[in-house]
């Protein structure tokens, strides 16, 4: 997994990659050169009694010297630049992906699952690739340098290397084996203190309310000890990994003066090999602590990997449709906003019970047509069928005499303007809110949608107006203005398709009423789907559908509706009864 | 979109910050003083048995050449001298994993107590701070940053004090065999220290701003994933991939530098160390011509130098190691001195260290009568602005039921939320009872008030769980007639997990009413003696509100009871009704009396039933 994901980021810079191979081999080079030349300080300078090639060797070194400083900072700058850009790569990829998936498939993974997965694991794949690139040549160079020498010594000899060859690889093998199960656990629960804290922060008020401050420092705990066991664990088998390499590469060399000593007694071999051969082993020792830090890191790196890869794969449920655009009208969006639904029925996945069941209805251009019905009934469920947040398990959804199915999804999306349930604003300012609908929109436009969404005086009344700041989903604003904000964001696109979730629950009558008024020179020519709960609100649409449990009981207009429907009636009713009169 | 209000990007205060960090990090390891000890005594050890060894076997070697040049190999004498290398080995590695152990365990409790801390903290940030800062830079703090303190102080323990010991070491080696040789390999020490400060300098606010940045992108993406559904609606995922692209690259740009800079003390220490060598050897081999120094002497200086630069180079490189673990402490320890909310006044034995034990323990409480809330002028603007609740003073008598109604944005939430002191008081008081609000400490004073918020909040957990936070260990009984008073019972039944039906992602597979539901169900269960309802079921439908309107009048029977509803009809039987208007109050009375005022209340009121009523009333004596 983690090899398959290197090698595909990595294929992008293969030259950048060749450039790091041979400066560090230059640079490695350089390294083993220096003594050699040294030696020849001694045997020829020396010995010869020669100044002038003392002079002349100490400035061949003084060379390469600085040839190794300089090839070694290069591919330093290489590796630095590649492993950051395999990181940002990944997390591009990771934001793109996440744009596409629909919100069952974020929920599967959690907010803060995804986040930490495009920052913190994202960044051990960047160390292990930092430490890849700068071990890349060095250690394998060092360690079969080392063997070769070894080799070349004394062949029978040579049997301890190759047998503690296997011994470090089984010790290796059986640590990281182990670790990997712990840091895949290490990062869900960075996930989950992510979760807690995030819980913590967004339910501030109401943990305080309830003065449960000392449960969520319980629960925070639970799962803080948890992550601290986990990170023990781990860094103890790390801390374990060293040691163990250690002995049994001093151990061989206790072994190999041991058996030399005897092969030398024997007259097998060389005295000179002896003393040679420990300094071997003493390299092939270095050459696999190298490794050895990059084996301490991979493990994470390959969890990380294998999380951010499930991401990746996951094919988002809903997505464009595969044909051509042959049939596809004009311009960016469907031109007429009928919407028929043709016995549409939707599960939510998993669940046995259908949310909506046979639901048929036209809602044409220049009508409004409302949604009403008890809590739970499947009224946001049915606008999220539209913008294919959902898609249907039957029946069909058609926009214009598009079945919906059939639309890039873009263009679908630009026929409609959804106001959602849950007024949600990002942290920024009104305008760069509102301008998420319309990015081209002028401040003449967002004082008109404003205008229209009854939401234009307190905007004004803010300090900075149009460029005050929101803060993160719009806290700093009254529930009421943040649903005025999102309407008005909604009525700056010009859509064939208007979609209103309860979205004038938390506006006091005056002001829905007025905000009613602006609303219908709008949207004249559109088609306007609301739901609502206020039967004042619905007097006079077109048509009404009357949700009762997932089943359309009743569509009509609000008097054919009070002489047919006994759940409107009832509705009407309980609208009275808390009126006293309305 | 692209501003976020205040990125708290702690830039690099400079090396006097940097240094205060450091020491404040330190002292964070203060309590595991003797585990340092240890580990440094291990190291000691470690090190000791790992330079002698050689030497034995050095010895051991000369066994078998006298055995090749004397004639007697003395097979016995090698088996002894090489067992004990091999038990110092043995020896080298036991406290070696001393070592990494003790300090592994010191580095993961302080990591603890970092996340520890970061938790407390959040409970002692005033809301205004959560208005200001990002949730996902928070997050990052206390993830990312302390897991990159974690590794660092890791790595740096462990290898610093080898890297000293080993540095020292061959320092007394070299003194000993040769003082003056001593002295020339110490040249090397300013030079590597002026290369080390220099790149220091630069990498540092490298640091600072890849942390921060990191930060940052947390940020964006904690926001984007969790409104996705809103910029899928637009079809704007470019405009978000177009910030999260710009973070994205300045966290390329900036993680590329502090890694290319740091990543370039190694080599440029290593060129000192070299050009030292080479030194040494010219002059070195010189001197030896002209009889000054033999060859030996030459070669066992210059093994001894490159031994000596060895853990010069390694030191060096963890400079630029503990630069980014001071970039990631400074930006912890930024949240962790955030204002607070100020103390609780109140010096009541409940509070202080045992606060939250006691706290949680009040609010199973039987429910005492009454409670007399007094406003009394008071007035109050968010973050010091322009007041948004102005000179308002009203009585709301024990047991009685207060409507308070308005605009949009009038201030109806920024009351309860002074009442909660959840914000605190530019003038005026409150009093409960005849005592000031701020003479009690808050849990006590909220352990007096259930409520029921604007905005739903349901948390991870079972729904039983989320019912049940308004009276942890309630009984099985009391969470049922909860549930099913507030009509949750209704839909949980259909539900197939039922009350263990585990609610994720912000609740995100119940309907906005079914949540509403819930958080009545709490506050229902909750059974305090002051009841706040904030638009408590503003996504409930009007059928199910008949319903639980019998549950909601009972549950206010005996307690003083705010209410906030645009539904007149919910206001109609209050006792006391607050009409207000760009935060004041511009009439007070009952439904009668302000009805016939004539003033705020009665236009309020005819807007309500001026579109539908007719109609509605002739088809009503139609059936
Ligand atoms: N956290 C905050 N920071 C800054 N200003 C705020 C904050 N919360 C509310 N405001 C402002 O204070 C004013 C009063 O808001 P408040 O929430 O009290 O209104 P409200 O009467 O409850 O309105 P609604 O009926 O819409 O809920 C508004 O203008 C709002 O923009
Ligand atoms: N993601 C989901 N997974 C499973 N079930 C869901 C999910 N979202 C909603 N439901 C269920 O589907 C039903 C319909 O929900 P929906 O949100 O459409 O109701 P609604 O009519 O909009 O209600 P409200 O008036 O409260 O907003 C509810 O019973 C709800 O519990
Ligand atoms: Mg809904
Ligand atoms: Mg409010």
């Amino acid at each position: 997994m983690l090899r398959g994901m290197m090698m595909r980021l990595l294929a992008a810079h293969k030259p950048a990659v060749l450039a790091i191979v041979v400066l560090q081999f230059v640079q490695t080079t350089a390294n083993l050169f220096l003594p050699t030349l040294n030696a020849s300080v001694i045997d020829d300078g020396i010995v010869k009694g020669n100044t002038d090639l003392i002079l002349r060797l100490g400035g061949w070194m003084a060379a390469i010297a600085a040839v190794q400083v300089a090839a070694a900072l290069a591919a330093g700058y290489f590796s630095a630049n590649v492993a950051m850009k395999l990181g940002r790569q990944l997390r591009q990829e990771l934001f793109a992906k996440v744009q596409s998936l629909s919100s069952q498939e974020v929920g599967t993974f959690g907010v803060t699952s995804l986040v930490t997965r495009a920052t913190n694991d994202v960044q051990q794949i960047q160390a292990l690739a930092v430490l890849v690139f700068t071990m890349l040549v060095a250690a394998p160079a060092m360690g079969i340098g080392g063997i070769v020498l070894a080799l070349n010594q004394d062949v029978v000899l040579s049997g301890i290397v190759v047998a503690i060859v296997p011994v470090l690889v089984l010790i290796m093998y059986v640590i990281v084996r182990r670790l990997v199960p712990l840091y895949r656990q290490g990062q869900v629960l960075i996930d989950r203190i992510s979760r807690v804290l995030r819980e913590q922060i967004i339910g501030a008020n109401v943990i305080r309310a309830f003065v449960r401050q000392a449960h969520e420092a319980r629960r925070f705990a639970v799962v803080n000890r948890e992550l601290t066991r986990n990170n023990l664990q781990s860094a103890l088998m790390v801390a374990g990994m060293l040691p163990l390499i250690m002995i049994v590469v001093n151990l061989s060399s206790v072994a190999v003066v041991w058996f030399g000593g005897h092969r030398i007694q024997a007259g097998d071999m060389q005295l000179g090999s002896l003393t040679a051969f420990i300094a071997y082993i003493l390299q092939i020792l270095i050459a696999i602590m190298m490794a050895m830090y990059v084996l301490m890191t991979a493990p994470r790196a390959a969890v990380c990997a294998e999380r951010i890869q499930a991401v990746l794969d996951t094919s988002p449920a809903i997505a464009d449709p595969p044909i051509s655009r042959a049939g596809l009208p004009p311009g960016r969006r469907t031109p007429g906003g009928t919407v028929e639904f043709r016995d549409v029925t939707f599960a939510y996945p998993g669940a046995e019970a259908p949310v909506l069941e046979g639901i048929s209805f036209t809602a044409s251009p220049g009508t409004t047509t409302a949604i009403i019905g008890s809590t739970g009934s499947g009224k946001s469920t049915l606008l999220n069928l539209l913008p294919r947040f959902l898609d249907a398990t039957s029946g069909d959804i058609l926009i214009g005499g598009h079945n919906v199915r059939s639309l890039p999804l873009h263009f679908l999306r630009d026929s409609l303007s959804l106001v959602p349930q849950r007024a949600y604003l990002f942290s920024g300012t009104v305008a760069g809110n509102l301008r998420i609908a319309a990015p081209h929109a002028s401040d003449a436009d967002l004082l008109r949608a404003l205008r229209a969404a009854q939401a234009e005086d307190f905007v004004r009344e803010l300090p900075h107006g149009l460029h005050s700041a929101v803060s993160q989903g719009g806290t700093n604003f009254s529930g009421g203005q943040r649903q005025r904000l999102c309407i008005a964001r909604a009525l700056l696109r010009d859509a064939p398709v208007y979609l209103f979730d309860d979205s004038l629950s938390a506006l006091d009558y005056a002001t829905d009423a007025r905000l009613r008024q602006a609303l219908a020179p709008l949207t004249r020519r559109s088609t306007v789907i609301i739901v609502a709960e206020r039967i004042a609100t619905i007097l006079d649409a077109g048509l009404i559908l009357v949700l009762d449990q997932g089943r359309l009981v009743a569509q009509g207009t609000h008097t054919e509706l009070m002489r047919t429907s006994t759940v409107y009636q009832e509705i009407a009713a309980s609208q009275l009864a808390l009126g006293g009169r309305l | 979109m692209t501003a976020p209000t205040a990125t708290t990007t702690a830039v690099s205060s400079g090396g006097a910050g940097a240094w205060a960090t450091g020491r404040r990090l330190l002292r964070l390891l203060r309590p595991f003083t003797w585990r340092m000890i240890a580990a440094v005594a291990a190291t000691c050890a470690f090190v000791a048995l790992n330079v002698s060894a050689p030497k034995l076997l050095g010895d051991a070697t000369d066994v078998v050449v006298e055995g090749v040049f004397g004639g007697t190999f003395n097979e016995q004498k090698l088996g002894a001298l090489l067992l004990v290398v091999a038990v110092m080995y043995l020896g080298a590695s036991a406290f070696s994993w001393v070592q990494g152990a003790v300090t592994a365990t010191a580095v993961q409790r302080v990591s603890y107590r970092l996340r520890a801390a970061v938790e407390d903290k959040l409970a002692r940030l005033p809301s205004a701070h959560f208005d200001e800062q990002r949730r996902g830079d928070v997050l990052s703090r206390a993830t990312n940053d302390v897991d990159n303190i974690s590794q660092a102080l890791n790595q740096l323990l462990n290898q610093l004090i080898l890297s000293v010991l080993m540095l020292l070491g061959s320092l007394s080696m070299m003194l000993w065999l040769s003082p003056i040789l001593a002295v020339i390999a110490l040249v090397t020490v300013p030079f590597s220290t002026v290369v080390t400060v220099l790149v220091a300098r630069k990498s540092q606010a490298h640091f600072s701003e890849q942390w921060s940045t990191t930060g940052e992108l947390n940020a964006h993406l904690e926001e984007y994933i969790t409104g996705h559904e809103v910029l899928k609606a637009f079809g704007r995922q470019g405009l978000a991939t177009e910030t999260f692209t710009n973070s994205n690259d300045r966290l390329f740009r900036t993680s590329a530098r502090a890694q290319y800079v740091s990543g370039a003390v190694q080599p440029l220490l290593v060129f000192v160390s070299n050009l030292n060598y080479i030194a040494v050897a010219v002059v070195g081999a010189l001197q030896v011509i002209a009889g000054a120094m033999t060859i030996g002497g030459v070669q066992a200086f210059i093994q001894f130098s490159r031994l000596f630069s060895q853990p010069i180079g390694q030191i060096g490189g963890m400079v630029t190691l503990i630069q980014s673990c001071i970039a990631s402490a400074e930006r912890v320890f930024a949240l962790l001195d955030a204002a607070e909310i100020p103390a609780d006044a109140s010096a009541l034995p409940a509070d202080g260290a045992g606060q939250h034990a006691t706290a949680d323990t009040r609010t199973s409480g039987a429910v005492a009568a009454g409670g007399r809330v007094v406003f009394d002028a008071v007035t109050f603007g968010y973050g010091g602005g322009s007041p948004v609740v102005r000179d308002v003073s009203f009585t709301a008598e024990p047991g009685q039921t207060v409507a308070i109604v308005g605009h949009t944005g009038a201030g109806k939430t920024t009351m309860v939320n002074l009442l909660m002191r959840f914000y605190e008081l530019d003038s005026g008081r409150i009093t409960i009872d005849g005592t000031d609000i701020t003479e009690r400490s808050r849990d006590e004073l909220r352990s007096m008030i259930g409520m029921v918020l604007q905005d739903a909040w349901v948390f991870t957990g079972s729904i039983r769980e989320n019912i049940e936070y308004g009276r942890p260990g309630a009984s099985e009984a009391e969470v049922l007639a909860a549930a099913e008073a507030t009509l949750v019972d209704h839909f949980v039944r259909s539900l197939p997990d039922g009350y263990a039906t585990v609610l994720g992602n912000d609740g995100d597979t119940l309907s906005q009413g079914q949540r509403q539901l819930i958080t009545i169900a709490r506050a229902h269960l909750a059974g305090r003696s002051i009841l706040v309802l904030d638009e408590a079921t503003s996504s409930v439908d009007t059928r199910t509100e008949v319903q639980i309107r019998q549950a909601m009048q009972r549950l206010r029977h005996g307690r003083t009871s705010f209410v906030i509803a645009h539904r007149l009809s919910t206001v109609r039987d209050a006792d006391l009704i607050l009409v207000m208007d760009h935060g004041r109050i511009v009439e007070q009375g009952n439904h009668h009396q302000l009805l016939s005022a004539k003033g705020h209340y009665s236009r309020l009121y005819d807007a309500q039933f001026a579109g539908g009523e007719e109609s509605l009333r002739a088809a009503e004596s139609g059936l």
